[in-house]
């Protein structure tokens, strides 16, 4: 059932760009499939090793600066830029994660608050490097490729890619440890397990698609502001995954399928669509507190459940009632 | 030779001495019994055992090295199970996969990114034997928010048996059991291995003395009693702190 789930979903989105009126929708179908990363990544850390960040757009932030800066401001080819995007956002995770991860809980997520201002800060102070406030635009020779469907394209092989390796790595010895400590730390470090160096493989992990993510939001965008470093950018991700899911590995995307379109969409018609967000999320949270995907599944299999109830007992109870 | 070695060791919690000036020694192979009243002092000396809290003064030596500074999982490595009071389980996880995560804690392969836990036929194959000791085989598939509590204190054990310790802790391995439920936990640790030494806080003192080769008796913090079984239950001291509760 959820292999063909996989493989409709996989179907459709191939083909979406040929159902869309026009690029206008595509570019927002490009724009979930990039913010579906983005949330992926905060759920690798939130879903599965339990550590809540308010500070991941800084990852994505500063793959999307160093791409532009390496391919727009120094004029390097694209990939160059990609590579160097890569190293410098993990590299940032690899630091970021030593200082975050001394704490837990609460605290953390106040440093990952913390990290993530700073970030923003550097990208809004430091204007010889980041333009400031009026970020660094990218012409089409920067970017890998300026066509809106080669870019719908490629960023649904990354995505594709990135979700195959991670429900691999999910269902690994490691993946289970990473679960394991999220459930119970202190009877994983009494069964030998290094917790804290867990927890880091986690958060590198995660910072790792948070830079993809950050790379793949510059090409759709060919901009980068501080903007897109924010606090709400940020908190948006965790929305998108608690909407979605959180700890299930297509919840996010759906989250932020949610997201992005209110965004796009309801905003072309009103401009209090954050009131009309904070409803939806409010409907969510009551009607299915586990997330749209894994709430749809049980109300769907409620539902299946109570058919086949009523079905059953009418047919056994015939007879019954026949013989009274 | 000790198995384990506690040297004048002490925890204070700021002015309160949770643990105060304790030193014993136990042998290979020797099933110690910690007996005391509540607030004695007894998890703490787990938990410092174990490697949860540092010591404030004091050391602990396991099979003659110096391990009071070494973090929990580097202790576990070094062959230091446990089962704690208040059930430890992932209780949304099937009871084989509980004791495949506790096999899997001693090896390399907890660092392996790639290829499925559920399909490690040899962890499958090692959890299974484990879990026929403690008479689980027949519910491994079953998660563990299904099973009973007497089921899940066997789990308890038999995550801590799957280290492959070559020191066990049982921290109340009976609490909250049927009088049934509690015969077969006798029989399981009178069935452990002799070269295997255990170390066990327990109340039910039918089972407990019945157990026991050696007790250590804490009041206060304070080791009160320490010696064979016979000795400390003629010891006056005991019956005054503990046994006439």
């Amino acid at each position: 059932m959820k292999t063909v789930g996989i493989i409709l979903v996989t179907a459709i989105a191939c083909i979406l760009p040929f159902l869309l009126p026009g690029n206008f929708y595509l570019g927002i179908a490009t724009q979930i499939l990039v913010y579906g990363l983005f949330a992926v990544s905060v759920n690798t850390l939130a879903g599965y090793g339990g550590m809540v960040s308010l500070g991941h757009a800084g990852f994505l932030g500063i793959a999307a600066y160093a791409y532009a800066v390496t391919s727009g401001t120094y004029g390097f080819s694209p990939w160059i830029a990609v590579g160097a995007a890569l190293v410098i956002g993990t590299a940032a995770a690899a630091v970021f994660g030593l200082i975050a991860l001394r704490t837990s809980g609460l605290s953390f997520l106040m440093i990952t608050l913390a990290l993530g201002q700073i970030v923003w800060g550097v990208a809004f102070r430091y204007t010889d490097l980041t333009n400031g406030d009026n970020g660094i635009s990218l012409g089409r020779a920067s970017v890998i490729s300026a066509d809106p469907l080669t870019l719908y394209y490629v960023c649904l092989a990354v995505l594709a890619l990135v979700m195959v390796l991670l429900a691999a790595f999910i269902r690994s010895p490691l993946g289970a440890a990473i679960k394991g400590v999220r459930d119970q730390p202190r009877r994983m470090s009494t069964l030998g397990y290094n917790t804290w160096a867990i927890r880091y493989v986690a958060y590198l992990v995660s910072g790792f698609v948070a830079t993809v993510s950050g790379i793949l939001y510059v090409q759709i965008f060919q901009f980068i502001s501080p903007h897109a470093l924010s606090l709400t950018v940020s908190s948006e991700a965790v929305l998108m995954v608690i909407a979605g899911g959180i700890g299930t590995l297509f919840g996010p995307l759906l989250g932020a399928g949610v997201v992005v379109l209110l965004k796009n969409v309801a905003s072309a018609y009103t401009d209090r669509w954050p009131t009309l967000l904070g409803c939806i999320f409010l409907f969510i949270i009551i009607a299915m507190p586990e997330g749209l995907l894994p709430g749809s599944k049980r109300i769907l299999a409620g539902m299946i459940g109570s058919f086949r109830k009523g079905a059953a007992p009418s047919a056994s109870l015939q007879p019954t009632s026949r013989a009274r | 030779m000790s198995a384990l070695e506690l040297n004048n060791l002490s925890k204070s919690f700021g002015g309160l001495h949770v643990i105060n000036d304790v030193s014993f020694k136990v042998m290979e192979g020797e099933r110690r019994l910690i007996l005391g009243p509540n607030g004695a002092g007894k998890t703490t000396l787990f938990n410092l055992i174990a490697g949860d809290l540092a010591p404030s003064f004091g050391t602990i030596s396991l099979a003659g090295e110096d391990v009071s500074a070494l973090p929990t999982n580097r202790r576990a490595a070094r062959g230091i199970g446990r089962t704690f009071q208040i059930l430890t389980l992932f209780s949304g996880e099937t009871v084989i996969r509980n004791v495949v995560l506790a096999s899997l804690g001693r090896t390399s392969r907890r660092w392996k990114p790639f290829g499925s836990l559920d399909a490690d036929e040899e962890f499958r194959a090692s959890a299974m034997e484990i879990l026929r000791t403690v008479m689980l085989d027949h519910i491994a598939d079953k998660c563990v928010s299904e099973t009973s509590y007497g089921e899940r204190r066997r789990l308890e054990i038999a995550m801590a048996l799957a280290q492959q310790p070559r020191l066990l802790l049982l921290d109340e391995p009976l609490a909250g059991l049927s009088k049934e439920e509690r015969k077969g936990i006798e029989g399981l640790l009178n069935a452990l291995p002799r070269s295997l030494t255990v170390i066990m806080i327990e109340h039910d003192m039918d089972v407990a003395l019945g157990f026991a080769d050696r007790i250590a008796l804490l009041q206060n913090g304070k080791l009160l009693v320490d010696g064979s079984r016979d000795e400390v239950i003629a010891d006056p001291r005991t019956k005054e702190a503990y046994l006439a509760e």
